[in-house]
């Protein structure tokens, strides 16, 4: 019963964003336009290390694409369904919270497929970027579970925030935390002030994870997961005490 | 009556936001097949009653039931269908998306079909949410709250910003859902809604429940005009004619609040050869909750 409540859930959120240009155009196009220009137009002949750009890039832009994907998929729906009243109808209906907050991260999964897929399609059509069969499957795992922490980090957002606050604050959080964290510079070419803060951002751990898996990541996989897992837990936490407070606010 | 026969109880609920107290040892019960309407001008705490009996907010103290238990239980949620107060719903899924996944969080939905006959948007199944007028999205959210072939319904201010056709066409449609034995509680700051529809009225000002009856008795005390004048009488002369129900006095003039208005303008042109009429006026509905409240005998009149 669960299981089909959010199967149905689910499919509901994927045609409702589908047919929503306004946030499907943005979320696929900033980080194709991003990586074709600085990934492949600038610099794709040059390399970081031994690793090409096209390659390095691919990570990272990857890295930026989901995280974009999932705080603003959770962070402005959550939001704005809470704002509007949308939410309570469906907490006053017998649908389990469960099936709703999974439709919701298998659908910021769905698109984060889709953005890994365009990017690594361009890598590999104009960027000459060839990896392992077990590299590609590493890479493309990494940046679509990756997602994850950032979804619950977005909800945390959705549930705090106001409704016509949340776009706002996402953006002001995920714009320079991803330039600080080195998804558009390499954390190399960043002033060394900011590449000392940057490990306090858990986009610095996922762009590192997911460059690790093509060769140069910085720190241990295990660390950059254990990292990612505990924003993930705290995201939750935050939205959990943010539903329970609406309990006790909402007016009428 | 067995506690778990009775579809929907608030048991001397207190809820404060704040500095507010929106409801005050608030006690009120839907009786099964009954329809109830709560009627209370705006800010008077009906959704927030609406809100605690349907498990969305914690009380402070007292306790909401449905059907005897905490309406938190996913078995009482598959009794109940609700129609709240949104600003927004999904504008990119079509009226028929919306109905089937609702139907879905139900273990013994009616038809789509059925649901969709109901509530009076055929025809209009495959439209998205976005493009219906405002009567055609009340319609949706009457769909969804009766998609599930609940045993009691809960709607607050179904009506509200409809305009009179779509309002007497949603009327219609909860009768009849009413017809078929369900019940039925219903949140109105209109009291002709609640005359049309309920059984039974509650009223609720200021987070407490002032009177309670049938809608004949709440039209009697809290209904009427109000008869604006000049007059030589004074109170106790004024209180000896039949129909006044209340007398206000400032500057020299008279607010007389009665429920029958020609009755009274006669009763005093014939004894007071100084009365001067200025005005007769339907009584407005805050003033008649508030001549409700003022009034000791308004706590006599339940039935």
């Amino acid at each position: 019963m669960i299981a089909q409540i959010t199967m149905n859930e689910t499919r509901a959120e994927l045609t409702k964003f589908a047919r929503l240009p306004a946030y499907v155009i943005p979320t696929l196009a900033f980080p194709v336009a991003f990586y074709s220009f600085f990934g492949l137009v600038m610099n794709g002949s040059q390399h970081i290390g031994t690793t090409s750009v096209a390659a390095y890039m691919l990570a990272t832009f990857g890295a930026f694409g989901v995280v974009g994907c999932a705080l603003f998929a959770f962070g402005v729906s959550v939001a704005m369904e809470r704002g509007q009243g949308w939410l309570l109808v469906k907490r006053a209906s017998p649908m389990p919270p469960a099936a709703y907050f999974i439709a919701k991260v298998l659908t910021m999964m769905a698109f984060a497929t889709v953005i890994v897929a365009m990017l690594c399609l361009l890598a590999v059509e104009f960027g000459g970027v060839r990896l392992a069969p077990s590299g590609w499957l590493a890479l493309v795992a990494a940046l679509i579970l990756g997602s994850i922490p950032f979804g619950a980090i977005g909800l945390a957002i959705g549930f705090v925030a106001g409704p016509n606050s949340a776009p706002a604050i996402i953006n002001v959080i995920y714009l320079p935390m991803s330039f600080l964290s080195g998804l558009w510079i390499p954390v190399e070419g960043l002033p060394p002030f900011i590449a000392h803060l940057a490990p306090f951002l858990p986009t610095y751990h996922l762009g590192q994870l997911a460059l690790g898996t093509i060769g140069p990541g910085h720190g241990s996989a295990l660390t950059h997961i254990l990292v990612l897992v505990l924003w993930a837990v705290a995201g939750a936490g935050a939205a959990a005490y943010g539903m329970k407070r609406d309990e006790g606010r909402t007016y009428g | 009556m067995l506690d778990t026969q009775i579809p929907a109880r608030l048991a001397r609920v207190t809820k404060r936001y704040g500095a507010i107290t929106a409801l005050n040892d608030v006690d009120i019960a839907l009786q099964p097949g009954e329809t109830l309407a709560l009627l209370g001008p705006n800010g008077a705490g009906k959704t927030t009653a609406i809100r605690a009996l349907l498990g969305i907010i914690a009380p402070d103290s007292g306790t909401a039931t449905l059907f005897g238990k905490s309406p938190r239980t996913a078995v009482n949620r598959n009794r109940v269908g609700a129609m709240l107060q949104v600003s927004g719903v999904p504008a990119t899924l079509t009226v028929r998306e919306h109905v089937r996944l609702f139907s879905s969080y139900y273990p013994h939905p009616l038809p789509v079909a059925e649901t969709i006959t109901i509530a009076g948007l055929r025809g209009l199944e495959n439209r998205l949410y976005g493009q219906l007028s405002g009567g055609q999205k009340q319609r949706v959210a009457f769909a969804l709250a009766i998609c599930g072939d609940p045993d009691a319904l809960v709607l607050d201010e179904p009506t509200t910003a409809l305009d009179v056709e779509s309002r007497l066409a949603l009327w219609a449609q909860i009768r009849s859902y009413v017809a078929r034995g369900r019940s039925v509680l219903l949140t109105t700051h209109d009291l002709a809604e609640a005359d049309a529809l309920a059984d039974r009225i509650a009223v609720l000002f200021g987070g407490k429940i002032v009177a309670e009856g049938s809608a004949a008795q709440i039209k009697a005390r809290a209904g009427g005009s109000t008869v604006r004048c000049t007059s030589g009488l004074d109170d106790e002369r004024l209180h000896a004619i039949a129909g006044i129900d209340a007398i206000r006095r400032a500057d020299g003039v008279i607010r007389l609040t009665t429920h029958d208005a020609d009755a009274v303008v006669r009763a005093l042109y014939q004894t007071d050869p100084t009365f001067t009429l200025l005005d007769v006026a339907d009584t407005p509905l805050e003033e008649a909750f508030l001549a409700l409240t003022r009034t000791p005998a308004s706590q006599e009149i339940t039935v």
